[in-house]
């Protein structure tokens, strides 16, 4: 038996351990050694596993790695698994990460803090790749809670800054109510087959209808969780303040992977899905309104990071579509194509950011197509890819789901299509309006900050490249013929396959109608973009303020919270009630006691008088009832 | 009878310890009471017939004597302080 498996998680875990505890004393050079060196072994050993698997055509590697502990007969073990969704998965981990962390050299090359950035996304490698590699849900709610756990370090990187300390701790709390639904999901189906493993529960689910738990109940629980971590209404508001990490951070945690273990999730338990028509239709509704909801808000922002933190929420919420109609691969195949792009497009933003001296707002940037070409380019493709023009992979993938939403019979519908095809219009357009600003027409710089533009290092313009090449080319992988032995895809009606080409036009007429609208909107000196948000002032305050959701749960939840602590359990609760009653038993004792001491009056007499009053009254009592 | 009387010896000297004031007196009201007790003692000594009775009024007159011994000092000592002999003036000896 082979040890690849423990070994690919192992290694980042070594990096952690390594630049963690001695990073510091032993330099810079040697951190980016270890720092980049381990996770592109690791990409070596997920491809070496790519080939056994190929080898064992498609029959799952497992790998226990130790026991972890026995309850009442049960084994509860560290247990790896690499099947074919498990390979997409760890190689774009590890793939993805192994390029951001080259990237991360040359951007945080000047911070104080190099030896803990690279410790920590070492630390997220870590438990991204326990969560995708889990066997049971155990090891993979292990991972999950622990890539929070980096995703929170990284968040407050910058721990000085309380507002990005804060930042991380919203994000944590926010993931913390998602779990809750995880928990209770594992609980469940814990005890209705008495083992956590994932392949023995879709197994058991496959054999046909199960009376001992609803899988819709089961489904929904998952689905909070993944919620969560993926961003979706209603817990999304974590991720776009979440941006107060490092860039690179933002592109591999925050776009690429992390936040896309929802979807790996629900796609890994589709077994259960494929049973739960409630809980799929519940998956689609919320992943098409957030998909919807996050690329109307994108449209206004004006933070560079903020309208590429909105279109991942809406591009997760089209991964959740594809789950919803049980396109589970299609959905694998966006994510698949969508990290390419997104990490390009975020470190683009990261270099932009660089190049500007640490300016986000695009407000402030314009014209520097020509000035930082490398940067430019990249960030176009990878924009073209995410707005679907074809043929690059976001075309490929984001038509499919289109598709999907619209034919399965598994869900599909009309109106899930025709919210679907409206985002990919918006998202064409605030993406085209993003590029048009920062780099199209004439800047709007300051002085100071103009003279200072330039290119970013090697290492950081290598990385754009080779990620925007994998953004032009990587949707001609077939991802989801690939998945297909493990995830069919849903059966179409035989009356709705000849639409099917109309659609690919449509798709392709959406996002060059985002192109031009951009161009008309922001074409000449922007006057007509300021005019329009002059004309709708309500619709445009609502968008600028993302619809206020923040402010709501703050009035909803977090206040009344904050009433309920303050008058209940602690005016009330503790100080009146545990305090009260304490402090009561302390005056009665010294109210009595003063009492008491009245009668020592020093009076022999009337001490006789008292003994002699007692003994005559306990005797009568022990006459009466003895 | 006998027991009667024992009654209200001690009765009598209880009454006297409770409502006279002179502590010589009180003291002897004291002593009427343990003789209240000894006659009782003796008393069914007799009608049952055992000596543990008998004996046990001669260890009430030895402990009785040490009282006695130990409580007229203390009186004499009170009394040379304040030069009075109503209890009521040592109210202030009280802790």
């Amino acid at each position: 038996m082979s040890h690849a498996q423990s070994l690919m998680v192992a290694l980042p875990l070594a990096g952690f351990l390594l630049n963690g505890l001695g990073g510091n004393v032993l330099g810079k050079r040697f951190v980016s050694f270890v720092g980049c060196g381990l996770p592109i072994i690791a990409f070596g050993v997920a491809l070496q596993c790519l080939a056994d698997l190929t080898a064992r055509e498609g029959t799952p590697l497992v790998e226990t790695a130790y026991a972890w502990t026995i309850i009442g007969g049960r084994s509860f073990e560290i247990a790896f698994y690499f099947d074919r969704l498990t390979a997409v998965m760890a190689l774009i981990v590890t793939g993805v990460g192994s390029l951001i962390h080259i990237y991360s050299m040359g951007y945080m090359k000047d911070d104080a803090s190099y030896a803990r950035y690279f410790a920590y996304l070492n630390l997220f490698l870590f438990f991204m790749l326990m969560l995708v590699l889990g066997k049971s849900l155990l090891v993979l709610f292990v991972g999950w809670e622990g890539v929070g756990l980096a995703s929170y370090l990284l968040i407050g990187f910058w721990f000085e800054d309380a507002d990005k300390a804060r930042a991380g701790k919203k994000a944590f709390i926010t993931n913390r109510i998602g779990d809750a639904g995880f928990l209770l999901g594992m609980f469940v189906l814990f005890e209705a087959f008495g083992t956590l493993d994932m392949d023995v529960i879709n197994g058991a689910f496959l054999g046909g209808p199960i009376s001992a738990v609803s899988a819709s109940l089961v489904g929904i629980l998952l689905f909070i969780g993944a919620t969560g971590k993926s961003a979706q209404i209603p817990l999304h508001v974590w991720l776009p303040d979440a941006m107060a990490g490092p860039t690179p951070v933002s592109a591999l945690i925050h776009a690429a992977t992390m936040v896309t273990a929802g979807v790996y999730l629900v796609a890994r338990m589709s077994g259960i899905y494929l049973h739960a028509a409630e809980a799929s239709a519940i998956v689609a509704a919320i992943g098409a309104t957030t998909a919807l909801f996050a690329a109307t808000i994108a449209i206004v922002q004006t933070d560079i990071k903020k309208v590429l933190a909105y279109s991942t929420i809406s591009q997760l919420g089209f991964m959740f579509v594809a789950l919803g109609v049980g396109a589970y691969g299609v959905a694998i195949f966006h994510l698949y194509t969508h990290a390419f792009f997104k990490a390009c497009l975020f470190l683009g933003a990261g270099s932009v950011i660089h190049a500007l001296g640490g300016e986000q707002d695009i407000r402030k940037m314009g014209g520097l197509a020509r000035k930082i070409p490398v940067t430019f380019a990249t960030f176009a493709v990878a924009t073209a890819a995410i707005a679907g023009l074809p043929p690059l992979a976001g075309f490929f993938s984001k038509d499919e789901i289109l598709w999907f939403a619209f034919a399965s019979s598994r869900g599909g519908s009309p109106l899930l299509y025709g919210v679907a095809a409206g985002t990919a219009l918006l998202t064409s357009f605030y993406m085209f309006r993003l590029l048009w600003l920062t780099f199209f027409g004439a800047s709007r710089m300051t002085p100071e900050a103009a003279r200072h533009v330039h290119e970013s290092p090697m290492p950081m313009t290598g990385v754009l490249v080779v990620l925007a090449v994998l953004s032009a080319i990587g949707g001609f992988l077939p991802v989801p013929h690939y998945l297909e032995p493990l995830l069919p895809l849903p059966p179409v009606p035989p009356e709705l396959q000849h639409v099917e080409t109309t659609l690919v036009f449509v798709s392709v007429a959406l996002a060059l109608a985002g192109l031009v609208g951009v161009v008309l909107v922001y074409g000449g000196t922007g006057e007509r973009a300021a005019r329009l948000g002059r004309n709708f002032p309500l619709l445009h305050r609502v968008l600028f303020g993302k619809y206020f959701v923040d402010e709501a749960y703050d009035r909803l939840i977090t206040r009344p919270l904050y009433w309920i602590s303050d008058r209940v359990f602690l005016r009330l609760g503790d100080q009146r009630i545990l305090d009260g009653s304490l402090n009561g038993l302390a005056a009665l004792g010294q109210r009595g006691a003063a009492l008491l001491s009245r009668i020592q009056t020093g009076s022999l007499h009337l001490y006789a008088l008292l003994v002699v009053v007692g003994i005559v009254a306990s005797l009568a009592w022990s006459w009466r009832h003895g | 009878m006998l027991i009667a009387v024992a009654m209200a010896l001690f009765a009598l000297g209880l009454l006297g310890v409770i409502v006279r004031r002179n502590m010589l007196v009180m003291l002897m009201c004291m002593e009427l009471m343990l003789n209240g007790v000894n006659l009782s003692l003796v008393t069914f000594a007799q009608q049952t017939a055992s000596a543990a009775g008998a004996v046990l009024v001669l260890l009430v007159f030895v402990v009785a004597t040490a009282e006695i011994a130990i409580a007229i000092p203390i009186v004499l000592l009170l009394v040379r302080r304040k030069h009075v002999m109503d209890l009521g003036a040592y109210a202030d000896l009280k802790g």
